[in-house]
């Protein structure tokens, strides 16, 4: 491939590459990110080029292995072109009468169709599916139409548009200007907007200077940075050479966690073809603008997220935050002026100089603009990532798009933002989503991590989870964190073991502002907000734990026990055979009964137990029933006694 | 792992210090965990001090100094699978093979380690082994995973 040296090279090519293509053509898109490959996407696509091979049609039909298309709980996900018929959890046996049906004779496979769980309708297109429906997907929508694999792919959507935009029709503070206007808010946890963070660094002495992007995703329960980058990596990567155009860098990192091999690798692939199409390197499409990037792959730890412990882990040292009284867009990387961006946050930039800032800044809030992905998991029915306007409220997420929670169990509350965010709880399921509307109720926007949690989820252990979680990714750095949240976690633990003891609350209260007010970076500064927004909503709880010895959730697995109910067991064996610690005595017809010293409180039996049964209950807070007398055990069932 | 080896992997990034790391990543990749010769090379080659190296090689969550077992457990500890029962199969599998998260066994059989998200959170809870992933495992399910392996 030769070099494209001008604007008008590369819209030849686009055009080129577009009349090659016959829109007409059938093409089936197969989603391979790496959610769906854990599902077995790679068996489904062996399969398809098995069919495809079998039945002659490498001229006819074309397969297109895509990123992420977002809808996790039913993949792999199939989209049939030009047709766009969608078609959800494939298996590779799937696959000829898919073929055969669907693309050759121009039908439908109804039974692989998505159906409605409230009319029970068959929906044919992914549009019109009410988890992609009510969502705007900006960012996230070229995700399953093109392979990441291939630059033409993304030029065939206008890809680099941006970028030719920027460099031949603007000035590096013009592109500022936009960014500004766009009130763009950084997508990785903070917020700080964009703009005025390339600002203060285009204004920084210094000739050297890095633009960043930050793919050390490390929210648990988040995984919408990978999805971006291994389903449209030249999205980021425009975003950044954009970004350091307008502020004057010459060379970039992106620093991505080791544990994403694929984005990784299509990430290596896009920064290969990309300098080869000329849009890294020396005069980039004639403007005199050189540019280039460099993969740095990060090797697990959490507190890498933070802007100056990140950079520190690029110059190769142990990822350690500083004080930041210094900006790092002033003195970041090897003491030059860097800009750092979350991935997301980049990948909004080329949308902004194509768009404008007018277009951007009419979807949203007031302060909040444009759109955020956000990873919808937990105890939800409809599992994936969501792409939604800013101001939409949780309910319209949680219900809506997320289609409620899963087995008629009732909503408790939804955790966003992360370690550092907080749960809110149902009354506020109105709230608009937004950066400030979230720190308000106590919690935050973070990376776009939403975890729905149902009455089966006890908070005064997730508030633990989570402490445990950042005491251990603490850098052990300042004592405030590294001393504070050990202390914490102990009383924590404590309470959920059923050792809590009055004045515990008012202990971790005290921890906590410590914490919130010491700490020397955000790990340690929001690592209370877990405990106080849980402790805000939930008091009750966790005095249910210190004073009764309680788990109301039924959760805590040191204040739990699991008792087999006399009258409901029908005495199937099922719970006896599967129980790991073969802590349930019984027999055909003889009622089971659990031996509470080796019971492992697994839950499994719970699990296992028939639902029309339902004899196994988990007790808390009072005593268990003393074991039925040997007798009474024997079930003679009525039907044979006639 | 040999000299000559690690030799390569350093020059692959031009024997810079600040590509420690990322050196130290590959030794890892390659070998699944970081004897203490292959460190020193590394100390010599880039004239960096070994009491740096070993800040970052115990700093990183990806690095072991230890070497691994034969098959790699990972149980997802996310938020996604914790509020799904993930601490439930990590006591299970705990029991199991009689080791805790970070630990080997004395055959060199299984490593176990928690993960904090594997980012398939609509299979939660997940268990991992060799690369292989297991969703929405129920603790009384792992044995029978378990026992495929020698």
């Amino acid at each position: 491939m030769p070099r494209i040296n001008s604007p008008s090279e590369l819209e030849k090519l686009r055009q080129g590459i577009l009349s090659d293509r016959d829109p007409e053509k059938p093409c089936i898109t197969l989603c391979s990110g790496s959610a769906c490959h854990a599902t077995g996407s790679g068996d489904v696509a062996a399969s398809i080029e098995t069919e495809i091979e079998k039945q002659g049609l490498s001229a006819e039909l074309d397969l297109r292995k895509t990123g992420c298309h977002g809808f996790c709980e039913r993949g792999p996900i199939i989209v049939n072109h030009p047709e766009e018929s969608c078609y959800f959890q494939i298996k590779p046996e799937d696959i000829p009468e898919i073929v055969s049906q669907a693309v050759k004779e121009k039908g439908i496979v109804e039974r692989l169709l998505y159906t409605d769980l409230n009319t029970d309708e068959k929906i044919i297109n992914e549009s019109e599916i009410p988890f992609y429906k009510n969502q705007k997907r900006l960012v996230l929508g070229s995700n399953g139409s093109i392979d990441p694999k291939s630059i033409d792919d993304y030029l065939a959507i206008g890809g680099y548009s941006a970028l030719e935009k920027a460099l031949s029709q603007m000035t590096p503070e013009q592109v500022l200007e936009e960014v500004k206007k766009s009130n763009l808010r950084g997508r990785g946890g903070g917020g700080f907007p964009a703009g005025r963070k390339w600002e203060e660094s285009r204004n920084a002495p210094g000739d050297i200077k890095y633009v960043i992007v930050n793919a050390d995703e490390g929210d648990p329960g988040a995984y919408m940075d990978r999805s971006l980058l291994e389903g449209n990596p030249h999205s980021v990567l425009e975003g950044l050479m954009i970004g350091a155009y307008a502020i004057g860098s010459h060379e970039g990192y992106i620093y991505v966690r080791q544990e994403y091999p694929l984005a990784v690798e299509n990430l290596t692939i896009a920064l290969k073809l990309a300098e080869e199409y000329g849009f890294l390197g020396k005069n980039i499409l004639g403007s005199n603008f050189n540019f280039n990037i460099i993969v740095h792959k990060g090797a697990g730890a959490f507190v890498c997220g933070e802007s100056s412990a990140l950079m520190t882990a690029l110059e190769g040292r142990a990822g350690e935050p500083r004080p930041k009284y210094i900006h790092t867009a002033v003195k970041g990387v090897w003491d030059n002026p860097s800009v750092l961006n979350n991935v997301e946050t980049w990948a909004n930039v080329p949308l902004i100089i194509n768009k404008g800032a007018d277009w951007f800044t009419k979807i949203g809030t007031e302060k909040s603009k444009g759109t955020k992905i956000f990873s919808l998991v937990g105890k939800i029915t409809n599992t994936g990532l969501v792409e939604v306007p800013m101001g939409i409220t949780l309910r319209d997420i949680i219900f809506e798009i997320g289609g409620g929670i899963p087995g008629d169990k009732k909503f408790k509350a939804v955790q966003t933002g992360g370690p550092s965010g907080g749960c809110i709880p149902e009354n506020l399921l109105d709230l608009e989503v937004g950066f400030d509307e979230l720190s308000k109720a106590g919690s935050m926007m973070g990376s776009g991590g939403m975890i729905v949690m149902d009455e089966d989820t006890c908070m005064v252990d997730v508030a633990r989870y989570f402490i445990d979680f950042l005491t251990d990714e603490s850098c052990g750095k300042c004592v405030p964190c590294r001393e504070g949240l050990r202390q914490m976690l102990k009383v924590l633990t404590n309470i959920t073991e059923g050792k809590g003891n009055e004045g515990d609350i008012k202990l971790l209260e005290e921890l906590s502002e410590v914490a919130k007010e010491a700490s020397l970076c955000a790990l340690g500064t929001s690592a209370p907000n877990p405990f106080l927004s849980t402790v805000r909503y939930f008091r009750n709880e966790y005095e249910a734990h210190i004073k009764e010895k309680r788990c109301p959730a039924l959760s805590c697995k040191e204040l739990i026990t699991y008792h087999v109910d006399p009258d409901k067991c029908q005495a199937c064996m099922i719970c006896a055979r599967k129980c790991p610690a073969d802590a349930v005595d019984g027999d055909k017809k003889k009622i089971h009964i659990i031996d509470q010293e080796k019971c492992t409180k697994c839950g499994t039996c719970f699990e296992v137990c028939p639902s029309r049964f339902g004899a196994v209950n988990k007790i808390s807070g009072e005593s268990v029933p003393p074991p039925i007398a040997e007798e009474k055990r024997i079930i003679t069932r009525k039907s044979k006694e006639k | 792992m040999d000299n000559d080896r690690v030799d390569q992997i350093i020059d692959k990034y031009q024997g810079e210090a600040s590509s420690l790391i990322q050196i130290l990543l590959g030794i890892q990749t390659e070998n699944h965990w970081l004897p203490k010769e292959a460190l020193e090379r590394v100390s010599e080659k880039l004239q960096v001090p070994l009491a740096r190296i070993q800040h970052i090689a115990t700093f990183y969550k990806a690095f072991s100094l230890v070497p691994k077992g034969r098959h790699e457990i990972h149980i997802c500890v996310g938020t996604a699978c914790h509020v799904r029962g993930a601490t439930r199969v990590l006591d299970t599998v705990r029991d199991l093979t009689g080791i805790k998260p970070g630990e080997t066994d004395l055959d060199l059989k299984f490593s176990l380690e928690t993960v904090n998200c594997l980012g398939c959170c609509a299979l939660g809870p997940v268990m991992e082994v060799d690369g292989k992933t297991h969703g929405k495992i129920a603790p009384g399910k792992t044995a029978d995973v378990l026992k495929n392996f020698e």
